[in-house]
This record gives C-alpha cells, structure tokens and sequence, in this order.
C-alpha cells in the first residue's frame, strides 16, 4: 500500500535526473516515450505504490517540478 | 492527504532559465522556503547580483532589486538603512562576491549591517561561459585557466566564510553544500537562521553554499554533485564558522 | 527670512536637510569632505541617516538601494570619485531612480589637484557611464544657487525619476557667503508605488531594475527614457543672460567663473566695449535657443572655463557656425583672472584675436 503519491509538472522538467538518483526506492525514471515543451524527457514515477513519501525528490529537484503528497 | 513537499508560495511561477540540475534552483528554493516559514516573504525585499541568477529578481515572489556586479551589498545596505523594519536580503555568486564585490561584502559585514547574504560558491563563472572564479580549485580547467588554475601564476582559492568569520560584525557566518537531500535540509537550517540573525537585529548573516555548474564543469548533473563533493568539500570544509557571535 | 553665512560644501548640507533629505552616503575626497562631515552631524538631528561608505562605488550603490527603496538621497564627491560613480550613475538612470549627486570639480585627470577645475563639463553632461541617458545639471554660481539648486534637485529628481547633478566648481564648495534658505515651492509629484517597500501581502511585487535582455523590450525602454529627457529639455533650461542684442562680444561662462568673467566685463564695459553674457545654469539641458538672441553687431564669443575648453562644443552647437568662438581658460586647479580674460574680449572687439 503506498505511503505517498508523487505528481510531477511534466512541462517544467528538465530531465536532470537528480531526482532519479535521490529515490530511496528506486521508483523514478525518464519517460522517454514523452518530450515536453522544453524538448527534455520529464521524470515519472513508474511503481507509485512503492513511494515512502520521503519527499527526497522534491526537495532534491531544482524546478520544483515534484509534489509530494502523505496517503 | 497531507502535503510533504510542493512549490513554495515565495516563488513566482515564471519558469527557471537555469541549466538542468543546477543548484541555483534548489538554493533558490530554500531562500523562498525560509521567508514564507519565517513569515516575512511580505517584508522581504532581495537584491539579485550579475551572473547566472541576474534574473532571481524574476523568480523571488517579493520587491527586488537589480544590483551592478558586486555591488548587491552596498545596495542592501541603502535598502536596509532606509527600511530597518524589513527582510533584506542579497543572493550572489562568486564572481559578484568573490571577485568584484569583495569589498562590498567584507564592509557589509564589517558594519554589521543586518542582511542576510546568500554566496553561491561553484567555482567558476557560469554566465560568462565558464571563466575562472577566484573560488576555482588549484588544477581546475576553465577557458582562463586552460591549463589549470596554477597557484604560482595566481595563488589558491579564496576561502569566503573563513575570511569573514574574523569580522566582528559578521554575526552568522555558515558554509554548506546541496549534494544530497540530507544536505540541503542542513542548508535549510543554515538560511534560516541567516535570516533569524537579521531578525533578531544581530548583524551581518552570510551561508556560502557550495554549488554545481554541471556546463561549465563538462559533467552531468549527477557526475557533477560527484565532483563538488570529491573536490570543493576538502577544500571549502562544510560547517559554521560564526552562530550569533559565538566563534569557533 | 533672514541670511547666514555659511561655507558651500556646509551649505550643501543644510539644503539638503531643508529639502527633506534623509539618507546620505559618501566618502572623503578633498575639496568636498566637509560635505559629509556636516553632514554627519546634523542629519542624524534631523532624524536622516549618515553613512560613510567604504568607497565612492559603494555610495553610489547606496544611493542606487536608498533611492529604489523610495527615500530622498544624496551623495557628494569630487572629480575622481565623481568618475568611480559612472558605473552607479548609468545603472540610476537606467532604473530610474531619484538621486541628487553633488560635484566639487577639481583639477585632472588622474588625480589631478584639489584645486577649483570645471573638467567635469563633458563627464557632466555627456555622461561617463555606459548607455543612452541623461542627468540634470545644475552648475551653481553662488553659495545662494548652490543652496536653491540643492533643494530643486530633489524636486525635479523626483517628479522625473532621475539622477540629478549639481556640477559645482571646487571653489564653491570652499568658500563663504551669505544665503538664506526659502521655503521649496509646493510641487505635486507623483507616488512612489514603484519603490521596494516590502509589498506587505498588499500588492504585487515591483522590481527596480536596468536590465532588459529581450533587446525590443530595452529598445522601448530606451524609447521611453528619450521621451522623458525631451520633456526635461523642453521644460527644465535654466539661464541668466545680458547684453546679447547689442554685444560685440559675448562670454559664456558657468560657475564661479563667470563672477570673474562679470568684473572683465565691467571693466571692458568702462572702455566703451559692448559685452553681452550667457550664463548656463543648466549644463543639460543646455539653453541652446538663447543664442539666437546675439545681435549683428557681435564679432565672436569667447568661451571661458577652468578646462582645456569643454564647454566650447555646446557654444559651437548655439551658435550654429554664425560667429567665431575663442577659448580663455586655466587648468588643474589654476583660476583665471579678470585681466586676462579682458585682454581677450579686446582682442575680440577689435578684431585682432
């Protein structure tokens, strides 16, 4: 059962990847099936049902392009 | 549903033109964080310096205003004597306040003005497309120092917070860095309390805040957080230098 | 009102003061520290704030944060300093900030002297920073002027949102006379709801600001700037001017040099030479139009200013090639004498200069 749910503001990403490699549980990735406005390929979360609601993402992301939410 | 993390209220919603990964973003962040969790953002009036973040006046959601190189202290100062009420702040990089603002900064501290600076220390020029900063690392290729910043020709790196730590006036004196979550909570703490030393009408506040330039550095911005933290913490020791008077 | 005797460089002080300054922020450069150091002492009286800055840069930046913040301010320098506040001055008009800044001119370049010059004239009024823009400049001839211009300045800064100049020769600022301080003429000027004063979670936040990186946006700004310096120079040309419908020679001068170019006159005067005066008291904008007033009977101007003759392409632009213009002047502090400058105006009258 997930702890948190993860929004992502998919136009203001810019494909870092900080966050990626900041997820304790290893649930962030690239969605590389998408371009966004900026032409980068926005984060996702690809197991939100794994998400601890850490908020590491969020915080760690330059854009604030995360919202982290407590289920 | 309770919210863990979203955009803080002391950011506008223009978009930053900041490269991918940079830690102007994130540093960015926790200035905003802090006055909204203070709740001053109302009284908050910041001045953005010259270099990648000339257009912080942009992205902070309070008065600002656009200072010449190196010269955001002085112009905090005029701000600050004419409002002693209000939350005043300066945000610089390395060539603003390493380089050409150096006198601006150490005067600044040494009347204990009450503002709170924010050094954004990434060894390099970034706006300018990647010249040497006086904060470069012995060794460190930049397009002035092609063949590495070399010591004889033009001496180590200078150590800001250290230097400042030895001014009277200079009330909070920190250096951090925003490698990792863990890291940039402590940051967090640090700019808060910068802006608590001005509220509580101490005097001068500085955070040095070592930082990324994932461009001008030729890495990823993964590879570069590496670096920042293989590189600039050996020479830049994280820690505080100066808590509301008390010495280290 | 009654008078006092004060010396200019105090007098610059207390008008600043009668004006409604209330911040100052400057450093020592000789012959204006007396500024300063009265300052020092009576605007804290006066509920103001004095700050010495560590430099001239670092003033005018103070002066740049004061202003942007709403707040009447002034800084005052000489020469040298006048030249590491360009920077600060371009960035002032660029956002259009309120500021007086006071000059006492001293010999150059360089570091020159610290006597008495008026080489400042084209740095005063071309401008030394980088950029389109323009300062009012007032070029007092007396410690009276010197004292009603102060007090205008903050006025006319304020209802045009821009830096204004007092361009004082060094000797004003040294010596004494009488002056009385009149009450300022009542003057509307607009709010200042473009100044960072915290929003107070009551309006949206204003940026003071001089950079515009989308070159069509700094196009219409600078668009903006030339409307506003147009209505300056069609609205803010002060002069005094004499004997022009008749002269056979006429003198320009400003500043404490033209009193001395007054007692050449008297004493041509005396000779039978028939000698007219402009006086500029706006340096910019400059009375161009006034010229047009030399009679037919005028056989060339003699420009006089402690320079190498800056003044000399503003007399050449009003007189429009009509008549030849001549130059007497002195330089790094020296002062002319009324002797020599009579000796050119008979030169002139008869024909052999």
């Amino acid at each position: 059962m997930a702890k948190g749910k993860v929004t992502f503001n998919d136009d203001a990403c810019k494909g870092c990847e900080l966050c990626v490699a900041v997820c304790p549980v290893k649930i962030i990735e690239l969605n590389k099936e998408k371009i966004n406005t900026k032409g980068y390929s926005p984060a996702q979360v690809t197991e939100q049902e794994k998400c601890i609601a850490c908020g590491n993402c969020a915080i760690m992301c330059p854009d604030s392009v995360i919202t982290v939410e407590r289920l | 549903m309770t919210i863990v993390y979203e955009k803080s209220k002391g950011l506008t919603d223009t978009p930053f033109h900041y490269c991918p990964g940079c830690t102007h973003g994130v540093i960015h962040k926790l200035v905003a964080e802090s006055l909204v969790e203070l709740g001053v953002l109302d009284d908050a009036i910041g001045v953005a310096p010259v270099g990648c973040s000339v257009l912080a006046y942009n992205y902070f959601n309070c008065d600002m205003q656009e200072a010449a190189h190196g010269r955001a202290p002085a112009v905090a100062t005029g701000i600050k004597r004419v409002h002693p009420d209000k939350v005043v702040f300066s945000y610089q990089g390395d060539g603003d306040l390493a380089s050409i603002g150096t006198a601006e900064v150490v005067h600044a501290a040494h009347r204990g003005e009450k503002i709170t600076t924010i050094f954004v220390n990434n060894a390099i020029y970034g706006m300018t497309g990647g010249q040497m900063a006086p904060t470069t690392l012995v060794g460190q290729k930049t397009t002035t120092s092609p063949f590495g910043r070399d010591e004889a020709h033009c001496g180590k790196p200078i150590r800001i917070s250290e230097m400042l730590a030895t001014i009277d006036g200079a009330k909070f004196v920190e250096r951090v860095t925003v490698d990792t979550p863990a890291n940039i909570r402590k940051a967090k703490k640090a700019i808060k309390r910068a802006f608590e030393c001005q509220l509580k009408g101490e005097g001068f506040a500085i955070v040095e805040v070592l930082s990324t330039c994932p461009t001008n550095w030729g890495f990823t911005p993964l590879k570069a957080l590496d670096w920042l933290r293989d590189n600039m913490i050996p020479y830049y020791p994280i820690g505080n230098f100066r808590d509301f008077g008390e010495g280290k | 009102m009654s008078k006092v005797l004060m010396k200019g460089n105090e007098a610059v002080g207390a008008a600043a003061i009668k004006a409604g300054c209330k911040y100052f922020f400057g450093y020592p450069i000789t012959p204006s520290s007396e500024v300063p150091e009265y300052i020092s002492r009576k605007l804290p009286e006066a509920g103001g704030v004095f700050l010495q800055a560590e430099s001239e840069i670092a003033a005018i930046n103070m002066v740049y944060g004061a202003g942007g913040a709403g707040a009447r301010v002034m800084t005052a320098s000489s020469s040298p300093g006048i030249s590491l506040k360009q920077e600060g001055i371009t960035y002032i008009a660029g956002a259009e900030i309120p500021c007086v800044i006071v000059n006492m001119m001293r010999g150059g370049p360089g570091l020159g002297s610290i006597q008495p010059s008026q080489a400042d004239y084209y740095q005063s009024t071309r401008g030394g920073g980088n950029g389109d823009y323009r300062t009012l400049c007032y070029a007092p001839a007396s410690i009276q002027e010197l004292v009603d211009y102060v007090m205008l300045a903050f006025d006319k800064a304020d209802y045009y949102r821009n830096p204004v100049l007092i361009a004082a020769d060094g000797m004003i600022g040294q010596i004494m006379e009488a002056v009385e301080f009149k009450e300022p003429e009542p003057i509307e000027l607009p709010p200042k709801d473009w100044a960072t004063t915290g929003t107070g979670g009551k309006r949206k936040p204003v940026v003071v600001n001089s950079l515009y990186l989308l070159a069509e946006e700094c196009q219409a700004h600078n668009k903006r700037l030339e409307e506003k310096y147009k209505i300056i120079e069609e609205n803010e040309v002060r002069y005094e001017a004499f004997g022009l419908e008749d002269a056979e020679v006429v003198c320009v001068a400003y500043g404490t040099t033209s009193r001395i170019v007054k007692s050449a006159m008297k004493q041509a005067k005396a000779k039978g030479i028939k000698v007219g005066m402009i006086r500029p008291i706006t340096l910019w904008p400059y009375p161009y139009d006034v010229y047009k007033q030399i009679g037919p009977n005028a056989k060339g101007i003699l420009g006089v200013e402690m320079s190498q003759g800056q003044l000399l392409d503003d007399i050449k632009i009003g007189i429009a090639g009509r008549l030849p213009v001549f130059f007497n002047g002195t330089q790094g502090g020296m002062v002319p004498t009324p002797g020599s400058i009579l000796a050119d105006i008979e030169k002139i009258a008869g024909g052999t200069k």
